[in-house]
């Protein structure tokens, strides 16, 4: 699911780029061509509107097994703004242990919470922007159509924000590529059910 | 063919037996079409890894193509055709409305309203074609709404003309064909579904703030829809088409997406 997303993610991002491109919201801001996919906006858009598929079946796979086996409860919650303060100060210390890679530590589940309602609310605009007016009660929610571009643009900005620094942090910590990859080390049964 | 000098004791004589491969032929050919398949999906993913150009290549092409073709029908089913877009006050109203076109402002071939006629054709009753005065005299509405470009830029309207649906059941049109189709005196055309040609906001527009469109705009006769992009809305039409055969349209031909509701 992690891969499919990755890909789906990589094909939206960078065939977004290029139909922002054909209508720039910033002036400063253009997308260099090497690094779009589509040529134009006509290929653009359709890649953009295949990949969509991709995105919304395997987030909603994701979100319902999460929800369902109470995955999201077990690894992501609770999250004490104490605890995120400590392991960022941790961090900064290089005293930031890494090894039960099972384990989420606070700083972790908040910027995956975090990333979670990012993509959620992404696609809601992307609707918004896609259909202002058969979804004009859900558009209402983000302004203007222009406000439903600039929600949708700030969307792609935080996940290629959170991209980098999920990479980066990946890579500083190499063992978990491998878990990333295979799906992680087995843990015993009464660790996986055990609620929290 | 390889062929060995001297044959092998372990070939059995008369060749090997072919019969399992006969019998199975169907199967095997339906595995290279999967195999087909699969390539298709994994050129995709290819091109993740390499950067090379290979979103290019005609079988990847042909897959986008067929998902913006099952696009179609997904936007098809999210039509809600007595759902109004947002409309806005008269002092939100952009004047003039922002130009857009397959060529440049300059080079904009004005229709004379004198000769122009408009043409009826397909499954119509009354093909009569119409002068610009005929349509004028006919029943006006207006709509205040958004119109928005592909590019993604937008801006506030103000539209008048007659009302489509009420033009075609005065001409005796068959409501049931799949789709509308326009000629344009650009030489651009387009064609849009009939549930979309029926919608209250869908009209043949020949004033824009109150006042005649000007040339740039599609005088005398466009289409504005408000449940539409903008390329979907053919400006100097000269003939009007009901019929049931698919038409594609300028930018559709291109590469754009066909039904393109908003």
């Amino acid at each position: 699911m992690h891969w499919i997303n990755a890909l789906a993610m990589i094909l939206m991002i960078a065939s977004g780029w290029e139909i922002y491109n054909d209508e720039v919201i910033f002036g400063w801001l253009h997308f260099p061509h090497w690094m779009t996919i589509g040529g134009g906006a006509e290929g653009a858009l359709q890649w953009h509107f295949a990949a969509m598929w991709l995105l919304m079946i395997n987030g909603l796979c994701y979100l319902i097994y999460g929800l369902a086996t109470g995955r999201f409860r077990r690894k992501l919650l609770p999250v004490w703004p104490s605890e995120v303060l400590a392991t960022v100060r941790d961090a900064l210390r290089f005293k930031l242990g890494h090894d039960d890679i099972t384990h989420y530590n606070a700083a972790q589940k908040l910027l995956y919470i975090g990333i979670i309602v990012v993509i959620v609310v992404q696609v809601l605009s992307g609707f918004a922007v896609w259909k202002p007016v058969q979804l004009s009660e859900l558009a209402t929610l983000f302004g203007s159509f222009q406000g439903s571009r600039l929600v949708h643009f700030i969307g792609m900005a935080l996940i290629c924000g959170f991209l980098i620094v999920h990479v980066a942090l990946a890579l500083l910590v190499p063992k978990t590529i491998g878990a990333m990859i295979t799906g992680g080390p087995v843990v015993d049964g009464a660790h996986q059910g055990g609620g929290r | 063919m390889i062929k060995t000098p001297s044959p092998s004791i372990f070939r059995p004589e008369g060749g090997i037996d072919q019969s399992a491969l006969k019998e199975h032929k169907a199967l095997v050919e339906d595995i290279n079409r999967r195999g087909l398949l699969r390539g298709a999906v994994s050129l995709g993913a290819l091109t993740m890894l390499t950067g090379c150009n290979v979103t290019h290549t005609d079988a990847v092409q042909s897959v986008l193509k067929r998902i913006s073709q099952f696009n179609d029908k997904v936007q098809e089913l999210m039509f809600r055709p007595n759902h109004l877009a947002p409309t806005f006050p008269e002092s939100m109203v952009v004047k003039p409305p922002r130009f857009n076109a397959y060529y440049d402002i300059e080079d904009i071939a004005p229709v004379d309203a004198a000769s122009w006629k408009l043409e009826l054709a397909g499954k119509i009753e009354n093909r009569k074609p119409w002068t610009a005065q005929e349509i004028y005299a006919l029943p006006e509405e207006e709509w205040i709404v958004r119109h928005i470009c592909v590019e993604g830029w937008d801006y506030i309207g103000q539209w008048s003309g007659v009302n489509l649906k009420q033009f075609l059941q005065r001409v005796g049109a068959d409501l049931t064909a799949k789709y509308v189709s326009f000629k344009c005196a650009d030489d651009y055309y387009g064609s849009i579904d009939m549930a979309s040609a029926l919608h209250p906001q869908t009209i043949l527009a020949t004033k824009y703030a109150r006042e005649p469109i000007t040339d740039p705009f599609g005088f005398p006769l466009r289409l504005r829809t408000a449940t539409k992009l903008g390329f979907k809305n053919p400006k100097w039409i000269t003939a009007i088409e009901v019929t049931n055969e698919y038409r594609g349209g300028y930018w559709e031909d291109r590469g754009f997406n066909w039904f393109s509701g908003i």
